[in-house]
């Protein structure tokens, strides 16, 4: 076992470093489903009669199925349907964030070299990142179910609900753990890692829209889809009904083989390199590579490419649900109508998936402003702007990529949702045509998060990142799909750039909340505008 | 005769109490090579990132070129190539790729020149960023900023990592930039290179310009190292004004007299009866280890290393 030789000193250092991060990824979580919790608690504890037909909306509505599993009557049931899709996500990415982190990340970074060096075994590193984030999973576990416990669930469900979000993260940490064998970067490995957790939810949302409802409306048999994917094992273990424990058994299992496969590869590879060999490039630059802006382009080409499958995936299918929304009856028409805008059922419906898929687009804007940032501190900034580039043409490289991305995102979702949709319901013109239209009056609102991003990161640039993304999840969550059903005040909603956005196509746009968002977005460029031209960059030593 | 580089009286501070530059004076004339010289930590890269306009300086006259550094940023930037001490480039892009991209930003490069480079520094432009050592990544950088025919060229520690034949190769380099009337300033810890390459030199150390001059002003400006044997008695020359660090038994003295009162001891000297005498001028790294650092004592030497390492 000289392989694994020093794994305990690893495990430490790894410890050592992730002692911020880890423990705020799960505190986070854990107040996040104790106070949702609490709230859902105190609503059917004033509105008993309501939990029944609240829970019917979410069970017989294939589109709330996409969110997850309810499975009987209970408070806490239904607040996990409210927030396991969130958690599943974020579990699975703090555990592939940090099993890269101790992993693929060093590697690139050169440290793992240093470890290596010294009595460390070929897999030490390996088996240290991945026992450090299982115990944060486990962990995690236990808080998600102390967090519901506090908030007055019973201790069984709640500690099959924590598991069952904690063993997405597992799961993920073997995914990541070969991800990270396979490709020579950080970001590919992530990358990677992150495809697989789209194609997990697709095939647990897959699965639970194509599933059976029984006769009470207060159960969904998924179809086989579902099993495929470990966010779809966490559902079934149906905390506060069936309590099961055994799929945990089948992440375990997952998480084991992948680990085993992982060892494997490291054993067959080169410190330092992927499986995957490192191609040649060309020699020279193309045309298209030599501005700022073309720069940003081939930087982030891939990753656009990446949200691009993903959200022609996910229009496809949306449209292909439209048949099944219109056919829907009773309680589950509300939600659509409250989110959507309108009583007109499908109408509110591809509002609904149009706004949902506008702040996914607003999370690739906000990740590619961001680099903004990345630039200047990790120093790649220096040598551009020591040519003949303006601090202006180097933002506005960004800007202009990041709207022109968004735009491209956006429109490929609506035509996706158009075409699956229009062969459905029929009209396939209009229903393009209105769509089309839905997905621009979306960009404003991503125009505006965009800009208070570049303000943040001229601003506070070593805060950026974090109050980016604190501010990308603020805004969804009093934006339209939470904030009305969470009962918040309209001040806070309106502090939210979603809620501005016109309920199309289901409303006729009105130009007023289009030039609002406008001219917040104008007013917030400007003042980073004003605070690039000011302020010295922090560069690295 | 317009001169490259201005600056006076620079000041910059990071935070309210850090003081990187203290009123640095540095001065760089058209077509000279000009070394930059400093202990870590001295100012070197942020007094070059002042150049650049990527720091605003807090106090002082910045010219560069005869423009304003932080206000004629993109203009300026098109008449001067930059290599970065710590070279920060695009993983996923090619050598190549990243050569005419800088070369192209700064406004353009001569495609023949950067063919000639390459050769010379025997860089394969096809591999990605992240496969080159640190030398190749250095190399990427110094063809990227020679490819381009610029009237200034700002070089900050632009050889560490390559190996001693790159080492003559840029060398080289430098020496045609130099013979077709170039302005360099070349931050450099490597005391051979600055010698062999420059026209005059900049000590900076904690933000302050140490010295300034020719090697041979400088070397007028620091102690004269003499070994003697004389006949009679030597201690009395240790009282003597103006001698240091002496040694002295029987009648053998070493020790090293300040520049000014050289003449008095050899007087006194030739009374004594001198029967061998070795003078030697300070040696570049005595003349750096005195600016250096007041603290780091030079390690007293042997008659044997004082012979090998006259001039």
């Amino acid at each position: 076992m000289s392989g694994f030789t020093g794994t305990v000193r690893l495990i430490r250092l790894a410890m050592r470093r992730d002692r911020i991060t880890l423990p705020a990824w799960i505190l986070g979580m854990a107040a996040f489903l104790a106070a949702t919790t609490a709230m859902f608690a105190d609503q059917y504890s004033k509105h008993p009669q309501l939990l029944e037909p609240d829970t019917g909306i979410v069970v017989e509505n294939p589109g709330m199925r996409v969110l997850g599993l309810v499975t009987g009557t209970s408070v806490g049931g239904y607040t996990l349907h409210r927030d396991a899709l969130t958690l599943a996500v974020l579990a699975a990415l703090m555990s592939v964030l940090a099993v890269v982190r101790h992993t693929r990340q060093a590697e690139e970074l050169g440290r793992e070299e240093m470890l290596g060096a010294g009595v460390v075994g070929r897999y030490a590193s390996l088996a240290a990142a991945v026992i450090v984030t299982l115990a944060a999973n486990l962990v995690l576990a236990m808080l998600l179910a102390l967090g519901m416990v506090v908030a007055g669930q019973p201790a069984a469900g709640s500690l099959v609900a924590g598991t069952s979000i904690a063993l997405v993260g597992v799961a993920f940490t073997g995914v990541a753990a070969v991800t990270s064998q396979l490709a020579s970067t950080t970001r590919g490995a992530t990358g990677l890692a992150g495809a697989v957790l789209g194609v997990a939810f697709m095939l647990a949302a897959l699965g639970n829209m194509l599933g059976t409802v029984d006769s009470a409306a207060l159960r969904v048999t998924s179809a086989w889809p579902a099993w495929l994917s470990p966010i779809g094992w966490g559902q079934q273990m149906r905390p506060f009904a069936d309590n099961l424990w055994w799929p945990l058994g089948l992440a375990v299992l997952f998480m084991g083989s992948l680990f085993w496969l992982a060892v494997v590869l490291v054993g067959r590879r080169d410190v330092g390199r992927g499986m995957w060999p490192e191609r040649r490039g060309s020699a020279h630059a193309s045309p298209a590579l030599l501005s700022p802006a073309g720069l940003v382009w081939r930087l982030q080409r891939g990753t656009l490419l990446g949200w691009a499958i993903g959200l022609l995936g996910f229009g496809l299918v949306f449209g292909a649900l439209s048949g099944q929304i219109e056919g829907l009856e009773g309680e589950a028409t509300e939600w659509y109508a409250t989110f959507g805008g309108d009583a007109d059922l499908l109408g509110a419906y591809w509002a609904s998936m149009m706004q949902i898929a506008g702040m996914a687009v607003a999370i690739y804007a906000v990740s590619l402003l961001l680099r903004l940032h990345r630039d200047e501190a990790q120093g790649t900034l220096e040598s551009v702007l020591a040519t003949a580039v303006s601090r202006l043409r180097w933002l506005g490289a960004y800007a202009v990529n990041a709207l022109a991305g968004a735009m491209m995102l956006i429109l490929v979702f609506a035509v996706a949702m158009g075409i699956t949709g229009g062969q459905v319901l029929g009209g396939t013109t209009t229903l393009l045509r209105d769509l089309v239209a839905a997905a621009l009056v979306q960009l404003p609102a991503i125009g505006v998060l965009g800009a208070a991003v570049v303000a943040l990161v001229m601003l506070l640039p070593r805060l950026s990142v974090g109050l980016s993304w604190a501010l990308v999840v603020f805004s969804v969550f009093v934006g339209p799909m939470f904030g009305p059903s969470l009962g918040l005040p309209a001040w806070l909603l309106d502090l939210s750039p979603f809620t501005h956005v016109p309920n199309a196509p289901a409303v006729a746009v009105s130009t007023e909340p289009i030039l609002g968002l406008g001219l917040a977005g104008l007013l917030l460029s400007t003042a980073g505008i004003l605070l690039l031209r000011r302020r010295n960059l922090t560069l690295p030593a | 005769m317009t001169t490259a580089i201005t600056v006076s009286g620079l000041v910059k501070d990071f935070g309210a109490s850090t003081r990187a530059l203290d009123h640095l004076e540095l001065h760089v004339e058209s077509g000279e090579v000009h070394g930059f010289l400093g202990p870590n930590g001295a100012g070197k890269t942020t007094t070059i990132r002042v150049l650049l306009g990527l720091l605003r300086a807090d106090a002082g006259h910045v010219a560069l070129l005869g423009g304003d550094p932080w206000r004629d940023a993109v203009a300026l930037h098109r008449r001067l190539a930059y290599v970065p001490g710590e070279v920060n480039l695009w993983p996923n892009l090619t050598g190549g790729e990243v050569i005419d991209l800088l070369g192209d930003l700064r406004g353009g490069l001569d495609s023949d020149r950067r063919e000639d480079l390459l050769e010379r520094f025997q860089l394969d432009p096809t591999k990605k960023i992240r496969a080159y050592s640190k030398g190749n990544r250095q190399k990427v950088a110094l063809v990227a900023a020679f490819s381009s025919d610029v009237e200034l060229y700002l070089l900050d520690e632009p050889t560490s990592g390559l190996d001693p034949l790159m080492e003559g190769i840029f060398q080289g380099v430098v020496q045609e930039l130099r013979a077709a009337g170039r302005s360099i300033l070349l931050s450099s810890h490597i005391l051979s290179e600055v010698e062999a390459l420059c026209d005059r030199v900049t000590i900076i150390r904690a933000g302050r310009a140490a010295e300034t001059g020719t090697f041979d002003e400088l070397r007028h400006l620091t102690r004269t190292s003499v070994v003697v044997d004389t006949a009679k008695p030597v201690e009395s020359v240790t009282l003597l004004p103006g001698v240091h660090d002496a040694r002295v038994h029987d009648g053998h003295a070493e020790f090293s007299v300040d520049p000014g009162e050289l003449n008095h001891v050899l007087e006194h000297l030739v009374d004594l009866d001198v029967r061998s005498m070795i003078t030697s001028p300070p040696t570049l790294e005595e003349l750096f280890m005195r600016h250096y650092g007041e603290s780091i004592a030079v390690p007293p030497r042997d008659a044997d290393a004082e012979v090998v390492t006259a001039r």
